[in-house]
């Protein structure tokens, strides 16, 4: 190409190749992730300079062929059909699979698009005793072919060089002219490959034999929980001290505007309700973040292969799939990405169950309701033999959560009709060592999803809350508005005491109803609501709080949050579907209101139920 | 002979691969006739199955596997 122009360049390949790795190193930390309009699909574009050529790559979702089985494949392959075309593919296969890497390179191939072809893995082609021959393979393709080691940096220079200089259809005929069925591609290939690899020797890989280990009967789930244990005991213990130094640095903040600001209602809506709001969503991140840094790592060390194909089985019994595994555990996180983590879930129904039932997981923002309620309800030194009964009874949660989640799945399965039977075709990818850099990059951008989709439903909610709390109707004077003295002269509190009947059956009242209110913005504001309550214009303070809500009693003296209440608070928040975020995110990916509002409906009825049934039980 | 009557270890030649939703995807990921496949693993419960297909390992159902008619390799070329 003569002329100097810009180009477009789209990398291409089978998931596992180790193309994150490549786009990583060609791009570096300068990259977009862009949404597609209407939905949650993600973009992935890095911009580089080459010889003074500017190249836009796109990073696509790994696939295996053209002809795409899910939701991810079907973005893959969409920038194929995009006005204007491509300049040209880099293609990016695993040479120690380059069988099955080069289906995908065959059809795209067909094409007419110039390509240059990365082979990586190249340690571990080499240790299975592959020789190719890169100078062969380049002139019977008839375009560039490098080998690369993301990893070191090496060879990335010359794949830069080549994208913006030498680009070649390849000629390699795959099929024939009237033939191209699947068979007769990897006939082509076939051929090809005998031409330019030798296979030496035969050893064994290393992954076998943790395979015996990571998939046997009993070890591989005790396995599994020590992973389990592992990661949520990191999460917590990890997580705590940047929340500390988030929310210290939130109320400087708003001590500083306290004092900079002049009075008035914008100063209260400044500080009450966009810092308030934001501060809510900027405390999850820690937990959310390393949470998702796990998550990273053991995908990208193929371990999380390994826990979908033991857990298969299981799932399907529950309507659900080995593939299930990583959204319902990052559930655990936050379920916004969660959900978004069910694209690669080929089958519809298998799919959408996963989505239905993954806000049941308890998820970050209901630690701090836990956190709560069972400080106030429990003395912290009470044990059954050497375990803490606190420790115990969020235990029980994180149980009573996941229970829930997969029985609602069983449920889920008898109701929705769906006639494409699920499959579990899926590849087992050799172990790795970690790509720190890959995992950090996918920490940081789900963990920017999260701050992104649920951030602006959350500040949006958090300042019509904050409205809803500070103001109230002018007694005498209907349609007039005046600042409330107190939240419970406020809207908000009229709410309260409006939905009071329809929540006595289950123990809570008015002030606990302002609570679930507000809680619409997140589930954790629940806290900030009932320091307000309980300690207008005092300091918040976690202890203040959960001792005057202690002291709270009723009419007759007895306290009003008994075991009984409390129990059945923490029910209520582990089932109810408190979470705008959420609701957004399942319109977006389900593309109709019909599923967020089933998911809202049943979630609340069995909240409402489970609530019920607690306070009955351990008596009011 | 079906792919889900071989032994663990057992190399097979994979002779056709039969009508089904998922014959596609199958064939995408290396189900081919001609291509070497053998057994390694069982998830617990038997199901699902871990083949070395070729040059990397594929993990299906039971069902899955049933559609794929097999031929042994002589036991003396297998491992």
């Amino acid at each position: 190409m003569a002329d100097n122009k810009d180009l477009k360049i789209v990398l291409a390949g089978n998931p596992n190749c180790g193309k994150s790795s490549l786009f990583n190193s060609l791009t570096g930390l300068k990259q977009k992730i862009t949404n597609v309009p209407g939905t949650t699909i993600e973009n992935k574009v890095g911009k580089f300079r080459v010889d003074g050529r500017k190249i836009e790559l796109i990073d696509t979702p790994g696939t295996y062929s053209f002809n795409p089985k899910s939701l991810d494949e079907k973005e893959a392959v969409k920038v194929f059909f995009d006005n204007p075309l491509p300049d040209a593919i880099l293609y990016v296969a695993d040479a120690a699979n380059l069988k099955r890497n080069l289906f995908y390179f065959s059809q795209l191939a067909q094409h007419n698009i110039p390509m240059v072809l990365v082979l990586t893995m190249l340690d571990i082609a080499d240790f299975k005793g592959f020789e190719i021959d890169v100078d062969r393979l380049e002139k019977e393709l008839g375009i560039r072919v490098f080998k690369i080691n993301a990893r070191e940096d090496e060879g990335i220079a010359e794949v830069k060089r080549a994208l913006a200089q030498n680009q070649f259809v390849p000629h390699y005929a795959f099929g024939s002219e009237e033939d191209h069925t699947h068979e007769s591609h990897f006939v082509s290939i076939n051929k090809l490959l005998n031409k330019t690899t030798t296979l030496k020797s035969k050893r064994e890989l290393v992954s076998n034999k943790i395979d015996a280990w990571a998939t046997h009967p009993i070890l591989g789930y005790f396995m599994f929980l020590v992973v389990l244990l592992v990661i949520f005991q990191s999460v917590f213990s990890l997580a705590s001290y940047p929340m500390d130094w988030i929310e210290n640095g939130f109320s400087l903040l708003s001590e500083w505007l306290t004092a900079i600001l002049p009075d008035g209602w914008l100063k209260k809506l400044i500080i009450n309700g966009l810092v308030a709001g934001i501060a809510g969503v900027v405390i999850f991140v820690p937990q959310i973040a390393i949470l998702f840094f796990f998550m990273g790592l053991l995908e990208d060390t193929g371990y999380m292969a390994r826990v979908s194909f033991i857990m298969d089985k299981m799932l399907r019994g529950l309507g659900l799939s080995g593939k299930s595994v990583v959204p319902l555990l990052s559930g655990a996180a936050c379920a916004i990405p969660a959900i978004m983590s069910t694209r690669n879930i080929e089958n519809w129904k298998d799919r959408l169950i996963t989505i239905m039932v993954t806000p049941l997981m308890s998820c970050s923002a209901r630690l701090p309701v836990y956190t709560l309620l069972i400080s106030m309800a429990i003395p912290s030194d009470r044990f059954v033999g050497i375990v803490s009964v606190q420790a115990l009874l969020m235990l029980g949660m994180y149980v009573l959560g996941t229970a829930a989640a997969l029985v609602a799945a069983v449920v889920f399965k008898w109701i929705i009709k769906h006639d494409v039977p699920s499959y579990f075709i899926m590849e087992l990818p050799v172990y790795h060592a970690p790509r720190w850099k890959n995992i950090w990059i996918n920490m940081w951008q789900k963990s920017r999803s999260f701050v992104a989709e649920a951030g602006k439903v959350i500040l949006i909610v958090s300042v019509v809350l904050w409205f809803l709390a500070s103001y109230g109707p002018r007694v005498n004077e209907s349609f007039s508005i005046r600042e409330a003295p107190q939240l419970e002269e406020s809207y908000a509190g009229y709410f309260g005491k409006a939905i009071e009947p329809a929540i006595k059956p289950i123990g809570f009242n008015w002030k606990i109803g302002i609570a679930l209110i507000t809680s619409f913005a997140a589930r954790e504001v629940f806290v900030g609501t009932m320091s307000t309550i309980y300690s207008v214009g005092d300091e918040e303070n976690f202890d203040q709080i959960r001792d005057k809500m202690r002291k709270d009693t009723l009419a007759n003296g007895t306290p009003v949050y008994s075991i009984g209440v409390v129990l059945s608070l923490m029910v209520f928040y582990a089932f109810a579907m408190q979470c705008m975020g959420t609701l957004a995110v399942v319109y977006k990916e389900t593309k109709s209101w019909k599923w967020p509002a089933i998911q809202f409906v049943y979630m609340t009825v069995l909240a409402y139920i489970g609530s019920w049934v607690t306070f009955n039980l351990f008596g009011q | 002979m079906k792919l889900t009557e071989l032994d663990i270890g057992q190399i097979a030649r994979i002779q056709s691969v039969g009508e089904s939703p998922f014959k596609e995807k199958l064939q995408e990921m290396g189900c081919i006739p001609g291509s070497l496949i053998k057994p390694i693993r069982k998830a617990p419960f038997g199901d699902p199955i871990a083949y070395e297909l070729e040059e990397y390992t594929l993990s299906m159902r039971k069902n899955e596997a049933e559609t794929i008619e097999i031929r042994p390799l002589d036991p003396l070329f297998s491992s």
